[in-house]
Parts: structure tokens; C-alpha cells; sequence
């Protein structure tokens, strides 16, 4: 993906983000080397980042590594302490006003009004965003429908389920007809079903063309959902690409060769030490042999030497790490990458 | 940030905007029509949270109804030498006091709204960011209305006459409301500093209770020491019981009026700004 290799800038000052600039026909956000401190605690650690226009993409983190801090900068809700975050063209300390008139949030935390029904929050944020009063009565009506909540609609949303507080929220979210959507951890505390309702209803929203920025701590959300993906800890960028670039950034391609009799585990581990192969492991517990080789010649000469001692296979499985996996590595090794 | 005006280089991907350029005024104002739509939505919004659990009335109806009888009926005759006259004489400052009473639930109010998610809502969408403040005073106004209907109605019951016309006695409640609407924006700058609900509410009874006792609301001032005479007569509460009681009861009233005005259009001047420019900031 060029689109998440064109953002590293240089230093503040050199950047070119004028107001009114910035994005251009195919990047709806620019984001350069942006910071933000509580106190002692930078909470953005210079982020730079762009977003693909009319695509998802996926800010993936642990507990406390930015993400709501970076949606709320870019929600204009919190203003930065340095570097420049240009969604649609507009600088979001700078003109505020013409980036709101473009995005919708769903935040991490419930923002719809919990003392009115569902089709009254709808409809005062219709209001609130100049509708006329029957537009904003059938513009409520029909996210209702929509996110199945008709039923629900004169509720007050205190009364909701988790599930349909999430709808809620997304359905509020959309009331302006956002180019821009954060969805800032959409799916936390849902159960499955509430949250494949959420997945299918993003993935809708992409269909439809709107930029999407999704945070998330699940990989599998990531994967799901996300075209792009950028991996954040301690306010940093720590690896970007799409889920595949980002399971090859770890690279290796794990062969798992199951001997059939377990005691023969030592035998092949032998063959595939004199077959060059790297990291030759044995699982005590199952007898398999975990190796990894540089190249496909590498493996078949491996396969070569396991046949030469006779020893037979159960079978010969190869294991791509899972994004789990990676986002484990590279947190853990975080700061060093 | 918005410093960063140089043009981008041709070659960079900022290259082509596409947006209009607007200056950054341009995009902050909010159109005076739209305001008031807002303002609307915003107290559209609080009376709805009113009719949806109507016993957060009863506290501000009742006040001002149990203030009338324990003052009429406890102080009243030592006060005024006979209930009746009494009732003339405090049925004014009672309708002042509730004006005061509501402005500090105004504060108090705001601060519980900050906790309230809905605020982040608000705060992403290009709404006038006063609008949320002014929206939760004009359906505290609505509030006071109809405490002051009901306190006035009450004391009629009880043996209240209005010796004015109608007229004047409209004048008195629009002063009423004015007051309290100054004050609300003064309560708002307590409600968006404080801590929490509780401490709002403790600076507000700390601010008030002075303001109400040391002025002409509940006794005539003649009889009390020269240093709290001097309090009373620049305390702005004098001023407003003194125009509401000669604009209901009879008397001259344009100097108090004037004088009322005055502070009412001073304390909006000064703390409206504030307390917007607080509320933008916080959170
Ligand atoms: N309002 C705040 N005041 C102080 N610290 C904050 C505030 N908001 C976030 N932080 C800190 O900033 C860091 C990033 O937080 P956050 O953006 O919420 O992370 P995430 O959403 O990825 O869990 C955390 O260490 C958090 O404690
Ligand atoms: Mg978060």
C-alpha cells in the first residue's frame, strides 16, 4: 500500500499542511507528527499517519497506547500540543467548525443522551446541525430503522441494552451524512452478536464511501475490518501496512514437521539442523519439530533430508503467525523497532 | 497550527486542495439564525428531561411555597406587627429569592451536564458552543416562570393584593426573570470551575445567603447597624426587591428599576463571555 508509506514527513516546520490543504483526492486525513502530553505523560508520541479516502483504517493498540486520545484530536475535542491533523482539507485547530461539519464520532464512550428516548437525541442533533425540523424528524426516523431501533425508538436510551447503545451512538454519528467517521473502539463490551451487527454495519459504511477511522485492541476486528492498518503503543507508531505486510513484517513462515512416532522428534530435528533450517524446535508435549526456512529450496531440502532418514511423517504444516502473534511481537518489543 | 500557512510543494500530496479556502473566521462564526436554532434544540432538550422526571420540580416549586408560610406565619407579626401586612411587605422578596434560587441551580446544573456524555456530542458538532450554556438558562427560565406563577398565586390565596396594574406587576416578573437570567451566567462560571455538584452547590448557598438576608428581601432595613445598612445599599438584591415591591405593592420605582437594569445588563456583559469562553476550554 503506497498510501501508508507516504507519511513520514519531516520536522514540523517543513510541513505542508496549509490550511485548506493537506488532503487531497485520495487522503482524507494528514496527520504529521502529532503530540500530546499529559503532564509528564505524552499520550502521542509524534504521529504521523494519512488516511485513505472512502477506506478503513484500522488504529490498533493496547489499554492506554493514544487511540482515544488521537480520535479526540481529530474529533476536534482536545486540541494538540504540536504537529498538524488536516481532515478534508481543514486544520483541525484552525478551523474547527468546517472539520465537524464533516465528521460523526462514535467515542469510546457512550455520547448520546441518556435521559432521552433514542428519537429524541437523533433528533436534536438534526437540529443541532441545521436540518429543518421535518427533515430532522425523518432523518431520526429512518437511522431508527436502519439500526433497528424503531422498536426502542421512544425509549430512554438509559433503558438500552449495550448493544443497542452502541447502535445508538453510531446511528447519532451519522446523522450529518459524514465523510469522516471515528469509530473509537466500536465493539468493546459487546457480545458477539451485538458485535457482528457493529462489523456488518462498517462495513456497509465503507461500501458507501465515507473514510473510516476505526480503533481497536482486537487484531481480529483489525483484520476484519481494515484495509490499512497502524499499530500504536506508548503514543508511538510502531509498525503500519496492511494486515498481510504486517504478519510478514515478523516475517517467519513456521514449518511444523509431526513425526508420526513422537520419539522420532529428535531424528528430524537432526535432519532439519543439517538441512540449514533456523530456530529447530521440538514441542515436548506433542513430539512435533517447528523450523523455519530462508527460502522454498531451503524447505524442499529439508523435506529431502527428513525422507533420508526414513523416519515417517504425520504431517507437514506451515503456520503464518496470526496478527495476535504480531501485534504481541511488536509490542513487546515496542521501543527497539 | 495555524501558523503553518506556506504552500506546499508540487510535489508533495498536499499539493491540490480542494477545499475552498475560507478564513479561519469564516468557519468559527456561526450564523445568529442558526444560534437560536440551536439555543432551541439545547432547551428543547432540558424541557424534555423535565417532563420525562417531573419530581426534580418539586424542590424549586416547593422552596419559595414553604419560605411564604414559615415567613408570613413565623416573622410576619413581629416583623410587621400583623401577618397581612407582612405578606405585602415579603411576597416581593420571596419572588426575588426564587429568582436566586434558580440561578444556582443553573450552576449546579451545568456541572453534572459536563460529566454527561452527550457534551462530547455536542462539542463535535458545528453548533454555536454558546448555545448549550444559554439552552440549559432559558428552560431554568421556564422553570422559574412557573415557580413564580405558583408563589404568586399562593399569596393570593393567602390575603397578597396587587395595588399596581397589570402592567406593572408584568414588569416586575420580567425583572424577576432578568435577574435571574444575569445570575445564572454568574452561577454557570461557579458550576463549570467546581469540582463536583455538591461543592457548586455549597459556594452558591456561601454567595447567596449574605445577598439575600443583608438586603431589604425579608425585613425593611431601617432597624438594622449602620455598616450592614451600608451592605444593603449597594447589594443589587435591594435594589430588585425594592423595584418589584413598588411595581406590585405601589411606590415609586424608576430609580430602582434603572438601577436593576443596570446591574442586570452589567453582570451579563461581564460573565456571559467568561462563562462561554470557560466551557469551550474545559474538557
Ligand atoms: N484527560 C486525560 N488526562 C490525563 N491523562 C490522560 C487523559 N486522557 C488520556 N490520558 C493518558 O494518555 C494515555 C493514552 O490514553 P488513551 O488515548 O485513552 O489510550 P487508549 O484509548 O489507547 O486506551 C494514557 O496513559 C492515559 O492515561
Ligand atoms: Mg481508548
Amino acid at each position: 500500500m503506497t498510501t501508508t508509506t507516504t507519511t513520514r514527513t519531516g520536522p514540523r516546520d517543513d510541513v505542508p499542511a496549509p490550511p485548506g490543504g493537506g488532503t487531497d483526492a485520495d487522503t482524507s486525513i494528514v496527520v504529521t507528527d502529532l503530540v500530546k502530553t499529559f503532564g509528564d505523560n505524552r499520550a502521542l508520541d509524534g504521529i504521523s499517519l494519512t488516511a485513505p479516502r472512502g477506506r478503513v483504517l484500522g488504529v490498533l493498540g493496547p489499554n492506554g497506547a493514544g487511540k482515544t486520545t488521537l480520535v479526540r484530536i481529530l474529533a476536534t475535542l482536545l486540541r494538540p500540543d504540536g504537529g498538524t491533523a488536516v481532515v478534508d482539507g481543514h486544520d483541525v485547530v484552525g478551523r474547527p467548525q468546517l472539520v465537524r461539519r464533516t465528521i460523526g464520532l462514535t467515542g469510546q464512550y457512550a455520547s448520546v443522551d441518556e435521559k432521552l428516548s433514542g428519537r429524541e437525541n437523533l433528533y436534536m442533533i438534526g437540529r443541532l446541525l441545521d436540518l429543518p425540523k421535518k427533515d430532522a424528524r425523518a432523518r431520526a426516523d429512518q437511522l431508527l430503522e436502519r439500526f433497528n431501533l424503531t422498536d426502542a425508538a421512544g425509549r430512554r436510551a438509559g433503558q438500552y441494552s449495550g448493544g443497542m447503545r452502541r447502535r445508538l451512538d453510531l446511528a447519532a454519528s451519522l446523522v450529518g451524512r459524514p465523510r469522516v467517521l471515528y469509530l473509537d473502539e466500536p465493539t468493546t463490551g459487546l457480545d458477539p452478536r451485538a458485535r457482528n451487527a457493529v462489523w456488518d454495519e462498517v462495513r456497509e459504511l465503507a461500501r458507501s464511501g465515507a473514510t473510516i477511522v476505526l480503533t481497536t485492541q482486537y487484531m481480529e476486528e483489525a483484520e476484519a475490518l481494515a484495509e490499512n492498518l497502524v499499530v500504536i503503543d506508548h503514543g508511538k507508531i510502531i509498525a503500519r501496512g496492511t494486515p498481510d505486510e504486517l504478519k510478514e513484517l515478523i516475517g517467519a513462515r513456521v514449518q511444523t514437521f509431526r513425526p508420526a512416532r513422537p520419539q522420532d522428534a529428535e531424528a528430524v530435528a537432526a535432519a532439519l539442523r543439517t538441512a540449514g533450517l533456523a530456530e529447530v524446535r521440538i514441542d515436548d508435549a506433542t513430539g512435533a519439530v517447528s523450523a523455519i526456512p530462508a527460502d522454498d529450496a531451503q524447505l524442499t531440502a529439508a523435506l529431502a533430508a527428513v525422507a533420508g532418514t526414513g523416519v515417517p511423517l504425520a504431517s507437514v504444516t506451515e503456520l503464518r503467525p496470526s496478527l495476535d502473534e504480531v501485534f504481541l511481537t511488536l509490542t513487546g518489543k515496542g521501543a527497539d523497532r | 497550527m495555524s501558523g503553518t500557512t506556506t504552500l506546499a510543494p508540487a510535489d508533495s500530496p498536499a499539493a491540490a486542495p480542494i477545499a475552498p479556502r475560507i478564513p479561519d473566521d469564516a468557519s468559527q462564526h456561526v450564523p445568529f439564525r442558526a444560534m437560536l436554532r440551536h439555543v432551541g434544540a439545547v432547551t428543547r432538550r432540558y424541557l424534555i428531561l423535565i417532563k420525562n422526571d417531573p419530581e426534580q420540580l418539586m424542590d424549586v416549586v416547593l422552596m419559595p411555597v414553604i419560605f411564604l408560610v414559615l415567613f408570613v406565619y413565623v416573622f410576619g407579626g413581629a416583623i410587621s406587627g400583623s401577618t397581612h401586612q407582612y405578606m405585602q411587605f415579603v411576597v416581593p422578596g420571596i419572588l426575588v429569592q426564587t429568582a436566586i434560587m434558580a440561578g444556582s441551580t443553573t450552576g449546579v446544573g451545568i456541572n453534572t451536564d459536563l460529566t454527561n456524555g452527550v457534551m462530547d456530542r455536542f462539542r463535535s458538532l458545528p453548533m454555536a458552543r454558546s448555545a448549550v450554556l444559554t439552552g440549559r438558562l432559558v428552560s431554568d427560565m421556564c422553570r422559574l416562570l412557573l415557580c413564580a406563577a405558583i408563589t404568586l398565586g399562593l399569596a393570593t390565596a393567602l390575603g397578597f393584593r396587587f395595588h399596581t396594574n397589570v402592567g406593572a406587576g408584568l414588569l416586575a416578573v420580567a425583572l424577576v426573570m432578568g435577574f435571574s437570567f444575569a445570575l445564572g451566567w454568574l452561577f454557570m462560571i461557579v458550576g463549570i470551575k467546581g469540582k463536583n455538584p455538591q461543592s457548586v452547590q455549597g459556594l452558591s448557598i456561601l454567595i447567596t445567603m449574605p445577598l439575600q438576608f443583608g438586603s431589604s428581601m425579608f425585613a425593611p432595613t431601617n432597624s438594622m447597624p449602620g455598616w450592614l445598612q451600608a451592605f444593603v445599599k449597594v447589594n443589587p438584591m435591594t435594589h430588585i426587591v425594592n423595584a418589584c415591591r413598588a411595581l406590585t405593592t405601589g411606590g415609586a420605582y424608576a430609580h430602582d428599576v434603572w438601577i436593576s437594569l443596570a446591574w442586570i445588563v452589567g453582570i451579563i456583559v461581564v460573565a456571559a463571555p467568561i462563562a462561554v469562553r470557560m466551557y469551550r476550554k474545559k474538557i
